[in-house]
């Protein structure tokens, strides 16, 4: 085993190169820039594709270049540049040709700060920009997951010729943690049959989103959501952390989660018998999963790093079945593991019924009176 | 056994290099070990802190709200910090830049000028590394052998001439701690 | 025995599809000119196209090579990212003024900026077509658009925007020329602006655009007569054709 104590985004960067990237196209932007400036050394020494460019509008349409000419190509960004993004990522989901974009989340809405924050959930797992489209996205919790996604990332993007988001936030992109690289890929000598390299000895390939007649997109609409249902049928992802008897349930996502993880500890040495899915695939969401939890548990205990984006699909998931509490910290704030553990003993004691809706009226008090406490 | 350590100070200080000293050190001694600092807008002057957690088992959460251990390297360090330490704590504070005396007493304290000893070893940029030899000095985190070899292991090469005198700032730091004993 | 001799067929670069443009428009005159480029430079089977929106958003079905099509304006970005991975293709856009010139502003002026080695046509007919004959950046001074029906007045509206003579300041630009395609004559200069504007991709030299002043009859209510007389008289006067940037070594290839 040979771990090195990377910094995420470094770290994250060196997976994508071993990962096959032969053309990274970015612009400036915090949390995320150190991806940028890594790739701006390395690719180079590789005689690979690396351009700043004059806007992250420019950077995602390059991307789409790449990608439609059939090489591995990234851009890595965070919310304010996603937001730019979104034209091209609703094109290249219409074109079905594969691209990654590492988004380092920060807080919003706006030009925000720059401070770690889940706040994109919603622009990456329910599409961004125009049209029917389903994205992959990723949420690694640890350095090495992330590395592990990278990876990941493209072979879904390749499998399934699909849009993969992965979705880090600042924190991940920051921290330092020992973690293990994969060898370098062995870059494909033939392009893909699909994609624009010269029309010699063949019939031309064209690469487009346009179905101008409606019953040619229609089709198309068709396929994607086909395509979809078999992404939903093969690649969910999720953790469990000790639901074996566990009586109320945690839901949390990326570093979220791993903070939770660690009051999960704590509360179990406490006697609460509680326990963690952590969804890996935003997208597709483990609904199946959390369902089926949700016939195990007496209540359930949503945390995010936003005003609760991703408890949306938690509730579906549940259906009414037993009541769900929210905690989330937003604008860029952390949460520390102490204020999970005392949501975890608060709603273990608590057993009243929990209107629609109601969950995030009390949270918004309880955070509220943290605030007025000055317990950040 | 997990263990919370920040490090913070003045931009300038080291103490983001610190951390990753001990960060490496945790790595090579097969420990779990995360490091993550706060991060700012600025690029020089503001404040610098990091926390590193070191861990037997894997590691959940890479941030604290109650470390601990602090190195304070300035005023505001301990300012922030004392309220917050756990109970039984310990707090190792640069005595040459913070002028007042711990108010808890559930927490465990050293003084340290850690910047003339710096100073006297010929670099002021050493007081992070004198900070670090007191640390281990106090609390058995991680053997100080293990600490000088990770800074040999991972300090870029050009640097390595300033080896012996990292080295001699935390041989200070430890033997200052040891005679306050 | 009658000789015969042929002196017209369709280049191989193109596809035996009839085109849906307007009568009199020059869009057809333009792909032909590209088609019959690719050919004699024998570069069709490395030639990749990058399709605007416009009317002429279906471009890849006349043209027999591999396309692209690029959201509205971004061709020169997305020509870059291929052009990029894949140094050794022919990498080109077609860009009409309402993409080239407005929306992707920014992207043209980019890829100019870093001498990007691509070759761009530019076609300059003054008006929106596909969405209708709106208002155009490059629409004259008091011409009636279904956005300015009062004409476009330059006190609220702006100016036309001068495209060839702006890139020419750039340092990454190496050529930059205005043609026309109102008449045969303008027809086989514009050809031979559009060979030298390859050959100085195929050569690596960088930034190649060639601007077309084109005619649009159905939306300036004009017959296909009417619309070239109009490129020539009006638009060629505030358009002069010419050549505004020809970097040296562009000068010194012999085409």
């Amino acid at each position: 085993m040979t771990k090195e104590l990377m910094k995420g985004n470094d770290a994250f960067a060196e997976a994508a190169v071993r990962a096959g990237v032969e053309g990274f196209f970015g612009y400036p932007i915090t949390p995320a820039s150190e991806f940028l400036e890594y790739m701006a050394k390395r690719m180079p020494e590789l005689g690979r594709a690396f351009l700043q460019a004059e806007s992250e509008i420019g950077a995602i349409h390059m991307v789409y270049g790449a990608a439609c000419a059939g090489v591995r190509s990234l851009t890595a960004t965070s919310g304010p540049g996603l937001s730019l993004m979104s034209e091209a990522l609703s094109y290249i989901a219409g074109t079905e040709v594969p691209a990654v974009v590492v988004n380092v989340m920060r807080g919003g809405p706006g030009l925000g700060n720059i401070a770690p924050s889940q706040s994109d959930y919603n622009q990456m797992v329910k599409g961004g920009g125009h049209g029917d489209y389903f994205p992959i996205v990723l949420a690694p919790a640890t350095v090495q997951e992330a590395i592990d996604h990278i990876t990941l990332a493209f072979d879904l993007a390749d499998k399934y010729r699909s849009l993969v988001f992965i979705a880090v936030d600042g924190n991940l992109g920051q921290m330092m943690e020992p973690a293990e690289l994969p060898p370098m890929r062995v870059l494909p000598e033939e392009p893909p049959s699909w994609s624009v390299y010269g029309a010699k000895d063949r019939e031309p390939n064209i690469l487009t989103s346009i179905y101008i007649d409606p019953p040619d997109e229609e089709v198309t609409n068709i396929r994607l959501l086909r395509r979809w249902m078999e992404v939903e049928k093969n690649e969910i992802r999720y953790k469990e952390y000790e639901l074996e008897d566990a009586e109320i349930a945690v839901i949390s996502f990326g570093v979220a989660g791993r903070i939770c993880s660690s009051a999960l500890r704590t509360a179990r040495e406490e006697g609460v018998k509680v326990g963690m899915i952590r969804p890996i695939t935003l997208a597709p969401f483990p609904t199946e999963a959390i369902r089926e939890l949700s016939k195990r548990v007496r209540r359930i205990l949503v945390v995010e790093m936003n005003t609760g984006q991703m408890l949306n699909d938690v509730k579906q998931a549940v259906g009414g079945r037993v009541p769900i509490e929210f905690y989330g910290r937003i604008g860029g704030i952390t949460p520390l593991p102490d204020e999970i553990l005392e949501e975890i003993h608060r709603v273990n004691q608590n057993t009243e019924d929990i209107a629609d809706g109601q969950e995030k009226v009390e949270w918004l008090e309880r955070l509220e009176a943290r605030i007025e406490r000055g317990d950040q | 056994m997990e263990t919370n350590i920040i490090v913070s100070g003045f931009g300038g200080q080291g103490t983001l290099f610190a951390g990753q000293v001990l960060a490496y050190a945790a790595m090579d001694a097969g420990k779990h070990v995360t490091w993550i600092p706060s991060y700012g807008p600025e690029m020089r002057g503001g404040t610098a802190r990091c926390t590193v957690t070191i861990s037997d088992e894997s590691i959940g959460s890479p941030l604290t709200r109650n470390p601990a251990i602090v190195l304070a390297m300035n005023l505001p360090s301990l300012d922030m910090y004392e309220p917050l330490m756990m109970e039984g704590g310990l707090i190792i504070a640069n005595s040459s830049l913070i002028n007042r005396e711990m108010e808890r007493e559930d927490v465990r304290g050293y003084y340290i000028p850690a910047a003339e000893m710096a100073e006297a070893i010929g670099n002021p940029r050493l007081s992070n590394m004198v900070m670090v030899g007191a640390l281990l000095e106090a609390e058995a985190v991680l053997p100080l052998e293990v600490v000088k070899n990770a800074l040999g292991e991972h300090l870029p090469k050009r640097h390595h001439k300033t080896l012996p005198f990292n080295f001699k700032a935390m041989d200070d730091g430890a033997a200052f701690v040891r005679a306050a004993k | 025995m009658i000789e015969m001799e042929v002196v017209y067929s369709r280049p191989e670069s193109f596809t035996p599809t009839t085109t849906h443009y307007c009568p009199g428009c020059t869009h057809g005159t333009a792909h032909r000119l590209v088609a019959e480029v690719l050919d004699e430079m024998g570069i069709r089977e490395k030639a990749i196209g990058v399709a605007p929106v416009g009317c002429s958003v279906f471009a890849y079905d006349y043209f027999n090579h591999d396309f692209v099509e690029a959201a509205h304006g971004r061709a020169p970005a997305m020509a870059t990212g291929i052009k990029r991975v894949r140094p050794n293709n022919t990498v080109y856009t077609y860009q009409g003024d309402g993409d080239l010139a407005s929306i992707g502003m920014a992207e043209i002026v980019h890829a100019a900026i870093r001498g990007e080695n691509i070759t761009v046509i530019f076609i300059n007919n003054a008006i929106y077509g596909m969405t209708g004959g709106q208002m155009a950046p490059t629409t004259l001074p008091g011409m009636r658009t279904t956005s300015s029906p009062g004409g476009r007045d330059v006190e609220t509206m702006g100016y036309p925007v001068r495209m060839s003579e702006m890139l020419s300041t750039i340092d990454g630009t190496s050529y930059a020329v205005r043609r026309s395609l109102h008449n045969p004559a303008n027809v086989r200069k514009s050809k031979k602006a559009i060979r030298r504007a390859f050959e100085v991709q195929e050569r690596g030299m960088g930034f190649a655009m060639v601007e077309l002043l084109s005619s649009c009859p159905t939306n300036l209510k004009f017959t296909p007569q009417q619309a070239l007389d109009f490129v020539g008289d009006q638009m060629v006067s505030y358009y002069p054709l010419g050549d505004y940037k020809v970097a040296p070594e562009v000068k010194a290839l012999k085409v």
